[in-house]
Order: structure tokens, then C-alpha cells, then sequence
């Protein structure tokens, strides 16, 4: 059964009582809360995911998002999200509900699973090759990220990318894409109406937060692993010419490295995973202003053939 | 006392019970042993008995995720010793390695499964701030304590405060002894020093307490300690260990004289008591007898089995009952009762529940 068949007030009586159970990508949720903007954005964002009853099945994850006590309920409301009894986070004002849940699953997949190298970095695919987008926060990467995935691209994750370490293949993790701040306007005037973006969340950390829905055939093909093929750091310059630029693999592999979640807990393995990935793709800079052209210029990669690469 | 029946206790005292076990039951075996800090120890019980195949597909990867880190840990535990031993080269004394530390470097079956928070190691009181002094220069430096908390670290207790490291973040714990000055027993660490022995033949310079004193030494920590949440993680420790040098000769009459020595007599009792109440640790009937003379009366033991069946078990909602909060509390509060006297330790415990909570700000915003 898919989220979206149940009934905005079974939905809600489900997430106050045992929880829903919830399956994105290779991990299964179990996600219990009486608050009502998560329940709101879970059904916005999360229609298209398969669900079921709780009881009777096993989660990698069992995780809510509440109040911490009665108190916080109505006196300067706040929500805590708690990873079955652990509270890894300070509590949040109430407005920043969903977004916390959002944040609280990206820890919980960062923190343990560590059958992945699990790179802080945007991923997406087309014609089975997947294009890593590691960078900085405000480098425009997200925004990137949601172009491509409304104009053909499939989206692999936007914060996570899972490199399973037996076949170096990567999983994908297609929950909804998290836009901040001036790209929630810059994606909504560049999709039309093509984009569903839930309500923003405002003054959090990063200052206004929303999330934009997975697009539906990313959802489906969701336990469809992808081949790497390239590494590329995307970069949005104001009134910058498109350009794809080659760059370092030693740099590259370098900055994965230091950007990915687990890569010290692996020891020996995390190089070994890291080196035959990097043997894998073509690494590049990209500078853009233009998310149309962007685009192109991504298309244009996914239409070359690869090149037979000399061992 | 009847054993206990939460479902990781059960589990470890008889791994084999896995293979009829529904995936409902995995779940609750997988949050519980997370909640404990035991996923890789109970990997690798169940690895030593053939049992790995038992564990269905969806769940394996909690264990071999677990099996990784654990992994990874000891063998960053060992080049850290490396560099601490380094780092004290030019001390007057051996580098002695207590706990999770030791049991890695004396390659020990304790150290199987176990995660790390930090390393800890006993230096004579002595030369306690030459080593303080030494672990800066080597890029170790004091954590960000509260004034309070300081103070109190360099008054009354028997460690420094935790030294992490600028580049690693790794944590060193400095002792000077095993329990506080102001304990109730103070086992002299003299008589500790006096017994230490080689780790290894991998670990040169790196020493480690004997046999009999590992073990009083993490039977004690479980009481004094207030550690709670590793609690039956430490009890799996004692478990192994107890398992492991029990096989040699005069081993319990050894014990037993050298916690006699110590006077750690009534803590060895409530260690093994506990250990066989949650592991089924194997305890001859004449350890019970020779420790007939530090029991406690039929009341006294009734309120520490309430107080201990529930604080030591993992702090998860399943394993809990309606007295279980209290327990903790209790137990929390018996562990300083041990350490300090009453009119060090009301101030004490008063500032930890009223004036801490509002300086603390160590949990970190989600990011």
C-alpha cells in the first residue's frame, strides 16, 4: 500500500499510535508523531512511498518527533526528535517540526550505516550513469539538484550518497529534496507548476526551509542501484558563463574523503571503496548561473558515450 | 532472585534461541543490544557459535555495520597507546592502560565487540601533572568543563578531567587511582602498581593490571561509577573476563584474598551476583561461601536487587518498568553515597540537579 491511499485522519490516528512504517530505499522507517505539521508533510512529500502496518514487521529505524513534555505543548511550543529513546538534538521551536524529522533520518542513516561510504553529497542519475554532486552549503548544489531531477534526471538522494561497499554501486535514498532559502523561489519559477514544494519552515538554522516532493518515477525505481560516472562540484557565480572544467582525481578523492560521513570508521576499507570509485568517474569543476543551461550541459554528459577507460 | 527476562539478557545468556526467533523479536533484540552498546559484542557471540546465519537478511546489516566500528576502534585504540606511550616516554613509570583499553592491548576476550569512548590509564599521583603536563605538549588538552566541574575533578576525585585531543578528538581519562580519596574503601594504588603486568608482546611498554585486579577493578566501577547506561555493557565485560581466567589454577582463592586485600569484598559479591542474574556467569558455591562474610542482611539485599535488576539493564523503554526511573536514581545516588561523604556529596548532588541543567550546553542543534 502507498502512503497517499490512506486517509489524511487514519494517517494522523497512525502516527499518534504505533507509528508508521515506511520503506526509502534500502531502509525501513517506523516514524511516530501527534504532531499535525508532520503529518501534513509526510502526506505532501511522501505519497508515493510504499507503507505498512507496523506490528507485525522490522525497522532500521524507530524514530518520532513530539514535544518533549505538556509544558512545551503551548508555552513557546517545541519538538524533540528522538531515535527509540535517544535524543541526539536539542529540541527545535514547533514551526521547525517536519524539517527536523527530515534532519533526524539523515542522522540516523549517516550515524549507522555504515555497510555504505556514505558521502555528504547530492546524487542523481540518467541513462544509468549517476553524476555525484559533493560541495559546500551555499554552492548551489540543491538547487542544482532539483533542476535536474524536474528535467529527466532521476534522483538518487540530495544529501546522501550510499556507495555499497561490496559492489561500489550506489543506492539510492530518494526522499524529498531539502531547498533553503532563495532557491525555494528559484525552483518554483523554474518548474511551473511541475515541482510540489511543501510550506517553508522559517528561522532555522539554515534559515527558511522547505522540502520539494521526489519526483514519482525516482520513488519507484528507488531499490535501483546506479553506476557512478562522474564527480561534479557544481558552483552558481552570478552571471557566470556554463563551464565544466576537468579537475584533479587525487583532489577529488581528497575532499570525498573529508566529506564523507563514515570514511574514518571504515579504515582500510573506506580508501579501498574510495580509490575504486574514483577510478570510476570523470571528476569536474562546474560553474553556472543559468539553471536552464545547467541542465544542458548535464544532458549533453549523459548523451556522450563513456570512453573506454585505459587500466 | 529470578533471571532476567528481557530479551537481550536471554539472548546472550543462550545465543542459540536466535534461530526460532520471528523478525518481530530481531527488532526488539537489535534496539535493545543498541541501547546497551553490545550490537557488535552480540555479533561476534553469535559469529563464535555459529550462529550468524540465523540472522535474517533485513537485519544483518545493524550487526556487520556494529562489527565495523568495533573494528575500526581497536585498532585505533592501539596506535592511540602507541602515541600516549610516546607521549609519556620521559615519565618516571609504566604506562598502565585500565578497562576497555587494556583488554584490547592484553588482547584479551573482553575486548571483543567493545566500542570506546575514551582510554583510560593510571599514573602514580606523584607524577600526575608532569603526565598532565606531557599529554598537552603531545596535543591533548583539558575538555570544556564548567568551572564547577573542574573543581570538582581536581579536588575530590581519583582522575583528571578528560584530556581530548586537538586533531583526533580522541579522549583520554588520567587516574591516580581506581576510586575517589573520599571513598568508603580506597584500594591503595600503590598495591595496584605493584601487580601490573606486560600487555603484550605487540604492545612494548604498555602495562596492564593483573588478572585478579581487572577484575575487582571493573566489578567496582559498576557501583562507584554511575555509568549507568553501560551498565550491562561493563556486566558483559566482568562476564568475559570472569569466563576467561577462571580457567586457571587457584584462580577464585587468588580473587578472593587480593578483594580481601582490597577491601572490595562487598563489591566483587553485587558484581558476581549481578553478572549471573543478567549473564549466568559460571560462580562455584564456595565463592558464594567465602563471601558469606561481606552478604548483606535478607532487607538490605532485597533493596539492592530492585534497585540493580533494573538500573543495570539497557536504559530502552522495553526493558523498563514503572520503578525502573527510580531505580536509576538510586542507583546514581548510591554510586556517590560510596564515593563521598554526606557533607560533600548533598552540595554536590544538589548542584548536578539544580545549577548544571541551565549551564549545560553540550548537545548539539541538528544540523
Amino acid at each position: 500500500m502507498k502512503l497517499k491511499q490512506l486517509s489524511p485522519t487514519d494517517l494522523r490516528e497512525r502516527l499518534c499510535d504505533a507509528g508508521i512504517w515506511l520503506r526509502t530505499g534500502p531502509f525501513s522507517l517506523r516514524i511516530c508523531s501527534s504532531i499535525p505539521s508532520v503529518a501534513e508533510g509526510l502526506t505532501d512529500l511522501y505519497g508515493q512511498f510504499e507503507v505498512r502496518d507496523q506490528r507485525d514487521s522490522f525497522a532500521d529505524f524507530h524514530v518520532s518527533v513530539n514535544s518533549p513534555s505538556l509544558l512545551r505543548r503551548w508555552i513557546r511550543p517545541q519538538v524533540d526528535f528522538v531515535f527509540d529513546g535517544q535524543l541526539p538534538f536539542k529540541p527545535l521551536p514547533l514551526d521547525q517540526a517536519y524539517p527536523m524529522l527530515e534532519w533526524g533520518l539523515n542522522w540516523c542513516v549517516s550515524m549507522h550505516a555504515h555497510q555504505y561510504l556514505i558521502i555528504h553529497a547530492a546524487v542523481v542519475e540518467k541513462n544509468g550513469r549517476a553524476a555525484i554532486l559533493p560541495a559546500p552549503p551555499g554552492s548551489g548544489k540543491s538547487t542544482l539538484t532539483a533542476a535536474l531531477i524536474l528535467s529527466g534526471w532521476r534522483l538518487l538522494s540530495d544529501e546522501l550518497t550510499l556507495i555499497d561497499r561490496k559492489t561500489g554501486l550506489i543506492h539510492p535514498l530518494p526522499r524529498p529534496v531539502s531547498l533553503k532559502n532563495q532557491s525555494i523561489p528559484v525552483i518554483r519559477a523554474f518548474s511551473g507548476d511541475k515541482a510540489f514544494i511543501n510550506r517553508p519552515s522559517h528561522d532555522t538554522a539554515k534559515g527558511t526551509v522547505a522540502h520539494m516532493r521526489p519526483p514519482k518515477e525516482s520513488v519507484r525505481r528507488q531499490h535501483e542501484p546506479a553506476q557512478p560516472a562522474w564527480v561534479i562540484f557544481p558552483e552558481w557565480v552570478a552571471g557566470a558563463a556554463t563551464e565544466l572544467a576537468p579537475r584533479s582525481a587525487a583532489q577529488t578523492f581528497m575532499f570525498l574523503a573529508q566529506n564523507a560521513f563514515n570514511y574514518s570508521h571504515l579504515g582500510a576499507d573506506g580508501f579501498r571503496v574510495g580509490t575504486q570509485l574514483i577510478g570510476q568517474v570523470d571528476c569536474y569543476d562546474f560553474a553556472y548561473s543559468q539553471l536552464d543551461e545547467a541542465v544542458r550541459a548535464f544532458d549533453q554528459l549523459a548523451d556522450t558515450p563513456p570512453q573506454l577507460r585505459a587500466v | 532472585m529470578r533471571q532476567a527476562n528481557f530479551l537481550l539478557a536471554r539472548t546472550l545468556r543462550t545465543p542459540d534461541m536466535t534461530t526460532r526467533f520471528s523478525l518481530t523479536q530481531w527488532d526488539l533484540l537489535v534496539r535493545q543490544a543498541r541501547q546497551a552498546g553490545l550490537l557488535a559484542r552480540l555479533q561476534d557471540r553469535l559469529s563464535q557459535q555459529a550462529l550468524l546465519e540465523t540472522i535474517p537478511q533485513p537485519v544483518r546489516w545493524h550487526f556487520d555495520a556494529a562489527a565495523t566500528l568495533a573494528h575500526k576502534q581497536q585498532i585505533a585504540v592501539r596506535w592511540e597507546l602507541g602515541q600516549i606511550r610516546a607521549a609519556l616516554d620521559g615519565l618516571d613509570c609504566p604506562l598502565v592502560v585500565l578497562k576497555g583499553a587494556a583488554y584490547v592491548a592484553a588482547n584479551l576476550p573482553a575486548a571483543s565487540g567493545r566500542l570506546f569512548n575514551d582510554i583510560d590509564i593510571l599514573v602514580p599521583r606523584r607524577l600526575l601533572n608532569q603526565a598532565e603536563a606531557a599529554l598537552m605538549l603531545a596535543g591533548w588538552n583539558a575538555t570544556g568543563l564548567s568551572p564547577y566541574d573542574e573543581r570538582y575533578y581536581r579536588r575530590w576525585m581519583h582522575e583528571i578531567p578528560p584530556m581530548q585531543h586537538l586533531h583526533r578528538a580522541t579522549v583520554i581519562d588520567v587516574h591516580h587511582a581506581i576510586l575517589p580519596d573520599t571513598a568508603r574503601y580506597f584500594p591503595d594504588p600503590q598495591k595496584l602498581l605493584s601487580r601490573i603486568v606486560p600487555a603484550g608482546d605487540d604492545m612494548p611498554g604498555v602495562y596492564v593490571l593483573s588478572a585478579e585486579d581487572r577484575i575487582l577493578h571493573s566489578a567496582t566501577h559498576l557501583f562507584h561509577d554511575g555509568e549507568l547506561p553501560h551498565g550491562l555493557r561493563d556486566l558483559t565485560d566482568l562476564d568475559l573476563l570472569l569466563r576467561h581466567e577462571s580457567a586457571a589454577p587457584h584462580f577464585w582463592p587468588r580473587l578472593m584474598a587480593r578483594a580481601d586485600e582490597l577491601q572490595l569484598g562487598r563489591s566483587l559479591f553485587y558484581a558476581l551476583r549481578y553478572a549471573q542474574h543478567f549473564l549466568d556467569t559460571p560462580v562455584p558455591a564456595k565463592v558464594w561461601e567465602d563471601l558469606r562474610s561481606v552478604t548483606p542482611g535478607r532487607i538490605v539485599m532485597r533493596l539492592m536487587d530492585s534497585i540493580y535488576s533494573r538500573s543495570l539493564a539497557p536504559a530502552h523503554a522495553s526493558c523498563n518498568d514503572t520503578f525502573s526511573p527510580l531505580a536509576r536514581q538510586a542507583a546514581y545516588i548510591r554510586a556517590h553515597w560510596l564515593r563521598m561523604p554526606a557533607y560533600l556529596l548533598i552540595p554536590h548532588l544538589f548542584h548536578k540537579a539544580f545549577i548544571s541543567p541551565y549551564l549545560d550546553n553540550n548537545t548539539p542543534k541538528p544540523a
